[in-house]
């Protein structure tokens, strides 16, 4: 009898039993909804061509194989640069745009810094308002040279002003000014106490900014859509998927085969598969990572939503 | 700004503070520079390529680098945007970039915040945990990845749908050549991937109430119903408010990935996929045309902008400290 008023204490404030599974039907669909898409492509990765030209796509092919990835990563050199580049660019760029980010936002978080209020507004503005895409593009391309090389997929996504003031804020509510001065007068130089006293502090905020870094880089296509037209063995993973939207055919010719050779080649390249060999490759870095850096992502979302 | 008197600028300054104080300065400013000559040359130097919205851009053969084909051509003032406005398109790109927006705006905030009070109602935290990694998963994926998600279900040839209505005998649908679909498959996309990161803003305000209002309500005899309408909501107001007018500020932009990337490309759904942004782009990369791509990515931002700037008024006079700027 005691135990059955305790439960129902517990429960005092609990939704009733038939709102909870309702809730969980609806909240389970649409989970199930987003992860499902992930599951088939795998599921379509792993099927026999054969399969897919009988019964199509189907969450149960007639035939399991890894001829696809064999054929990726044995015929296509490509698809080894390409993930090469991938990393490459991620890498790169999240060191430096990360770097320049905690400089920058660091400059803008010190109340004793005499333009403080103009390297502000400098940022700020442009979130608001710009040059827009055309002058942009010719800027980059004719007169700052980013144009078919490492440096256009790179540069033109380093610096986000929504970055600087997440950062800032984080730095604002993290970091006490008294350390500062308590470090300065210790004799410590600027960048001394920014990356020894400061940046161990502010760890957290340094890595969301980090991993959302990481990931804008990881996923962009655009760039190379923009700057990369002729020198495509630089293409990262993703803007080979997007050229191979309505071109299935670019594999093989990114593979340098010509004439009856290619059309050979052509009938034997398991096509269907192969593109899905690709999208589970950009996937899975991100599904397996994920779990780790959710927390990351949201303590910085939180953080980022204070406005500072 | 009082911290900054404590410090001792009172005393009689010695030449080796005054020296240290230019010295700080300079090693912040150093701190600062490669950001400012990145916003400098990425950001603030196209906006003088504003010009070529009001010129007749023509290659000029005798030098054709940007600048000198810039100082040849030909001033038309308002001319691009009269011929933009005479053609479909603008209306067109026009009319969708608003709609959409409107949709994902209204549906943006009445799915997130169900999502979110329902989350917070799963009394099993593991459970919930598990929801909410799941919701938030889409929200990493980049379009390209997503058309190939959605590519496995409605492709042409071999698309689960398509072998579905063909083992049915029915008739087949091209996805990629029939518009019908495409307005509620472009609002589920950005629903399916944007859900997730909105719950988990709202989700994080909620576990922010005091949860004694809640016992508080609930001995007064308030039902589940009424504790939500009487105590969540009126919490997530601000939140709410907030964001709508955020979103309201940007009405203008689309998501380019979403419009381009989505359905493939493909020209024959352009009525009903056809943004401002990729309107920018498809002018700008595939037919050439400079001027008229220039012209509504001008008119673009000055309607974002006034957007905007209109937006953070009214956020301001509703809370102050919520306002962007």
């Amino acid at each position: 009898m005691a135990d059955n008023t305790k439960k129902k204490s517990l429960r005092l404030n609990s939704v009733s039993t038939g709102t909870e599974i309702v809730i969980h039907i609806i909240l389970g669909l649409f989970c199930l909804c987003c992860i499902i898409p992930f599951i088939f492509v795998i599921i379509i990765s792993f099927s026999s061509e054969a399969s897919i030209r009988q019964i199509g796509y189907s969450f149960v092919p007639v035939e399991w194989s890894v001829e696809a990835f064999q054929y990726a990563f044995q015929k296509l050199p490509q698809i080894w640069r390409s993930y090469f580049n991938s990393i490459f660019i991620t890498v790169i760029g999240t060191v430096l745009s990360t770097l320049m980010c905690a400089l920058y936002s660091y400059v803008l978080y010190r109340p004793d810094f005499k333009f403080r209020g103009f390297f502000n507004f400098f940022s700020f503005f442009t979130m608001i308002f710009g040059g827009g895409l055309v002058p942009t593009y010719i800027i980059c391309s004719q007169v700052l040279g980013l144009n078919e090389n490492y440096a256009a997929l790179i540069v033109p996504l380093l610096v986000n002003p929504f970055n600087i003031i997440v950062m800032r804020t984080f730095f604002q509510s993290s970091v006490p000014l008294e350390l500062i001065e308590a470090a300065t007068i210790d004799g410590s130089g600027e960048y001394n106490t920014l990356f020894r006293v400061v940046a161990p502090i502010a760890k957290p905020g340094v890595a969301t900014i980090a991993l959302l870094n990481a990931l804008v880089f990881w996923n962009d296509w655009y760039l190379s859509l923009l700057y990369i037209k002729r020198n495509k063995v630089l293409q990262p993973l993703q803007a080979l998927l997007m050229e191979l939207q309505n071109n299935v055919e670019y594999l093989n010719r990114m593979a340098g085969q010509m004439g009856a050779a290619a059309i050979n080649e052509a009938a034997k390249m398991p096509s269907q598969s192969l593109r899905m060999v690709l999208v589970v490759l950009i996937v899975v870095p991100i599904a397996c990572a994920y779990p780790f850096f959710q927390q990351y992502i949201v303590s910085g979302l939180s953080v980022g939503s204070v406005k500072g | 700004m009082a911290r900054k008197n404590a410090t001792p600028e009172k005393l009689p300054t010695p030449m080796k503070y005054r020296f240290s104080k230019y010295k700080k300065t300079l090693v912040l400013l150093t701190m600062a520079a490669p950001t400012a000559i990145w916003l400098l040359l990425l950001r603030y130097l196209p906006m003088g390529g504003i010009v070529l919205a009001f010129k007749d851009y023509k290659i000029n053969p005798r030098n054709p680098s940007f600048i000198s084909n810039l100082l040849s051509s030909k001033w038309v003032g308002l001319n691009n945007f009269k011929f933009l406005f005479m053609t479909d398109d603008a209306k067109i790109m026009f009319r969708n970039t608003l709609l959409y927006n409107i949709v994902f705006i209204i549906l943006g905030i009445i799915i997130p915040v169900a999502f979110a009070i329902m989350l917070n109602e799963v009394t099993k935290k593991f459970v919930a945990k598990t929801y909410q990694t799941l919701m938030f998963f889409p929200y990493f994926l980049s379009w390209v990845v997503v058309s190939y998600f959605l590519n496995a279900f409605i492709d042409g040839q071999y698309g689960m749908i398509t072998a579905m209505q063909q083992a049915a005998g029915g008739p087949v649908t091209n996805f990629y050549t029939t518009m019908g679909p495409w307005p509620y498959i472009i609002v589920f996309a950005n629903l399916w991937k944007n859900v997730g990161y909105s719950t988990m803003l709202y989700l994080s305000a909620i576990t922010g109430i005091d949860s004694s209002q809640y016992e508080a309500a609930a001995i007064d005899g308030a039902s589940k119903w009424q504790q939500i309408v009487y105590v969540t909501i009126p919490h997530l107001r601000t939140m709410i408010c907030i964001l709508f007018i955020m979103n309201v500020g940007k009405i203008f932009n689309a998501d380019f990935g979403l419009f381009y990337s989505v359905p493939m490309n493909s020209g024959a759904l352009f009525p009903v996929t056809q943004v401002i942004d990729t309107y920018v782009y498809r002018a700008l990369m595939v037919t050439g045309n400079i001027s008229m791509s220039s012209a509504a990515g001008l008119l673009q931002n000055v309607l974002g902008f006034v957007c905007i700037v209109t937006a953070n008024g009214i956020v301001k006079k509703i809370d102050a400290d919520s306002s962007m700027f």
